[in-house]
């Protein structure tokens, strides 16, 4: 994949997306702060979060196995998917199995991470999106930039001009709820004639076997009871051990994602319910990595994280490159983390150096996911695996020059002779290559003529 | 091997360091400390503002007040749980006993009436959990105006407390939930709220007193 450094300069030359980008991602910090400071025992809430977690990953093949057992007892069908193929596999054969073409689906990063989409469609079955987001994106052909809100990189006009070419004709405006309306009407249809749904979701529940989906718009709560085959594809860390941590979870979840007191639809099915709702269930229970993940000691706190973005919205970073740049369905500090370790991180060893190591990452994050930690954790990985850069290997020296005294006179007094073509007036504002990367954006004082150590040498006679 | 063996034994390799993990701690607040009047005054002031009608009405006065929020929205054919009791029957207009009406039918009504299972104060909650009173999950999902009469003594305070009561109806009856809090809506074009999307744009809450 493309570098992050070179994927960000391309982000960072659109004018457009970093106001785009500004304005949502200061909006949404506000809301969170607001509604976050309501609860007199949010800390408290954020340990237990932290610790359920703990408590899942701890003992997470005894939890899978008793998982399944409780989904079977209800009435589903429980799959197992090694990684995307073998998932993709298995949604596509369900659909084939019951004639169907055309398949609703609520928006999903699960779903996203082993391109279910495309998979689908190259067996013949088109995968409607039904989250207002989802649907621009997929009627564009582009991709999610946030987690949770994927199209935080268009304004309004750019999703008016998109919809007068595909689902609406040419005298819509941009106010928004016209946008939502025309939406609407063009996903109503689908959802009234869909023969089978595919979600992913939020948590699922060791010991009744109920899946949890957690949602605003609606086109969940449709995908998830009209069509009569509901799949749902569940990664293995989503699990929580008992119904009554749901309290946890739906309480840190809204307010630290959309800055809500609690999100308009939540739905939690357990099985089939005869006469209501779907009368097929399945449940994909998927690895891709996530193994590899657990095994990390540092590394596997990733796998606590529920996915509400409130890292992104924090994120110096992310507020100004926009998702894009991270190359990864998980942009954001989380994002940084996740992927490398999900994917190897010989395949992105860029991507833990996204980060300023601020911190306001781990202050926000509702399981307490101490991200810098997992972040520096990386970057030695990263070295051990790509080998040192040329950063390194200068750090290296420097560290041997300054531990000796002898050495470090040395290079004060070369350093001294050596700037002189470099200074102008009191700064260096130019270096050569390899150093000119330094000079490119700061400037930098100059050795001064005299050391202090000389000075104060010379002060005594 | 099968699939779910070579998982479970990624699992159990992953786990090699044999992770250390407590009890969670459940400092959290799990009991409320309002009495009624003052719950169900934070449960009208929270529902508001997700921008869905409130009402509270005396119980007798329930029927009309149900009658009146669909007259003023023009809703002529009404669709109710089979088992919705007399009480929450209003008069004057078309109901339509859901006896599993199919999508397209239930598209075509003009609203529905239900009751719920309970309600959460502080997040400003209505849980439907498909009991006699609530309906099928098709039946408040595709009519695009949901009248939902609250009975004050099913106002809890806290999610906590709405999930100690809940527990019991999943673990047993496994019965699906769905938690409402506000008509359907969608901040994803420049984070400007827009209310009324694929769930009913209109939620009309009507909380019934002694």
């Amino acid at each position: 994949m493309t570098s992050f450094p070179e994927a960000a300069h391309e982000a960072l030359a659109n004018a457009q997306l970093r106001a785009n980008l500004a304005n949502a991602t200061a909006t949404i910090r506000d809301k969170r702060a607001k509604v976050v400071d309501e609860l007199p025992d949010w800390e408290e809430l954020r340990e237990a979060g932290r610790a359920i977690k703990a408590d899942v990953m701890a003992h997470l093949d005894e939890y899978l196995v008793r998982f399944e057992e409780a989904v079977t007892a209800a009435g589903g069908q429980v799959h197992w998917a090694q990684d995307a193929g073998e998932a993709n596999r298995i949604v596509l054969e369900i659909a084939r199995s019951h004639g169907v073409s055309e398949l609703v689906k609520v928006k999903s990063l699960t779903t996203d991470e082993i391109g279910l989409n495309d998979a689908l469609a190259a067996g013949g079955v088109h995968a409607v999106e039904t989250d207002f987001a989802e649907l621009i994106l997929q009627l564009d052909g582009d991709w999610s930039s946030h987690i949770l809100v994927p199209a935080i990189h268009r304004n309004r006009t750019e999703i008016r001009d998109l919809f007068r070419r595909t689902i609406a004709d040419g005298s819509i405006s941009d106010d928004p709820a016209e946008l939502v309306e025309a939406s609407r009407i063009y996903l109503r249809e689908k959802f009234l004639g869909a023969q089978m749904g595919v979600s992913g979701a939020n948590f699922g529940v060791v010991d009744t076997g109920t899946v949890c989906v957690v949602e605003s718009e609606g086109n969940g709560r449709m995908c998830t009871t009209l069509p009569p085959v509901l799949v749902t594809i569940l990664g293995i860390e989503k699990l929580v051990p008992t119904f009554r941590d749901l309290e946890v979870f739906l309480q840190l979840l809204p307010r630290s994602s959309t800055g809500e007191r609690m999100n308009p639809y939540t739905s939690l099915w357990t099985g089939v319910t005869a006469g209501d709702g779907p009368q097929e269930l399945h449940v994909v229970l998927l690895d891709a990595g996530r193994t590899r993940v657990l095994a990390d000691e540092v590394g596997r706190q990733a796998l606590h994280c529920i996915r509400c973005s409130a890292c992104l919205n924090v994120c110096p970073v992310y507020s100004r490159t926009g998702g894009h740049a991270y190359g990864s369905v998980y942009p954001g500090p989380i994002g940084a983390i996740l992927t490398p370790q999900l994917r190897g991180i010989e395949n992105a060893a860029s991507l833990p150096y996204a980060s300023s190591l601020c911190g306001a990452c781990y202050e926000v994050c509702p399981v307490k996911i101490d991200i810098p930690r997992v972040l520096l954790h990386l970057r030695a990985k990263a070295v051990e695996a790509v080998g040192e850069e040329r950063e390194g290997r200068l750090m290296r020296t420097v560290a041997r020059t300054f531990a000796s005294a002898r050495r470090f006179v040395l290079a004060e007094r070369t350093g001294r002779v050596l700037q002189r073509p470099f200074v102008r007036g009191s700064r260096i504002v130019r270096l050569p290559a390899p150093l000119s990367g330094w000079t490119a954006s700061r400037d930098l004082k100059p050795l001064a003529p005299q050391s202090f150590r000389d000075w104060w040498k010379d002060r005594g006679s | 091997m099968s699939s779910r063996e070579a998982i479970l034994d990624r699992v159990r390799t992953a786990l090699g360091d044999r992770p250390a993990a407590r009890a969670a701690p459940r400092g959290y607040r799990r009991r409320g400390d309002l009495d009624r009047e003052g719950r169900v005054a934070l449960f009208c002031e929270r529902v508001g503002d997700y921008r869905a009608e409130v009402r509270r009405v005396p119980a007798r006065e329930v029927r009309a007040a149900i009658a009146e929020a669909l007259a003023a929205r023009g809703a002529r054919r009404v669709a109710v749980p089979p088992s919705l009791p007399a009480v929450v029957r209003p008069d004057g207009l078309e109901l339509v006993d859901d006896h599993g009406l199919p999508p397209g039918e239930l598209d075509a009504l003009d609203g529905v009436v239900t009751g719920c299972t309970l309600a959460i104060a502080e997040t400003g909650t209505i849980v439907l959990s498909g009991g006699a009173v609530d309906g099928r999950r098709a039946l408040t999902l595709v009519p695009d105006l949901h009248v939902c009469v609250v009975v004050e003594s099913q106002v809890v305070e806290l999610v906590a407390e709405s999930m100690e009561l809940l527990s019991g109806l999943v673990q047993r009856e496994r019965r699906p939930l769905t938690f409402v809090s506000g008509p359907s809506a969608t901040s994803d074009i420049e984070l400007s709220r827009v209310e009324g999307v694929h769930g009913p744009r209109n939620l009309v809450v009507i909380v019934a007193g002694a």
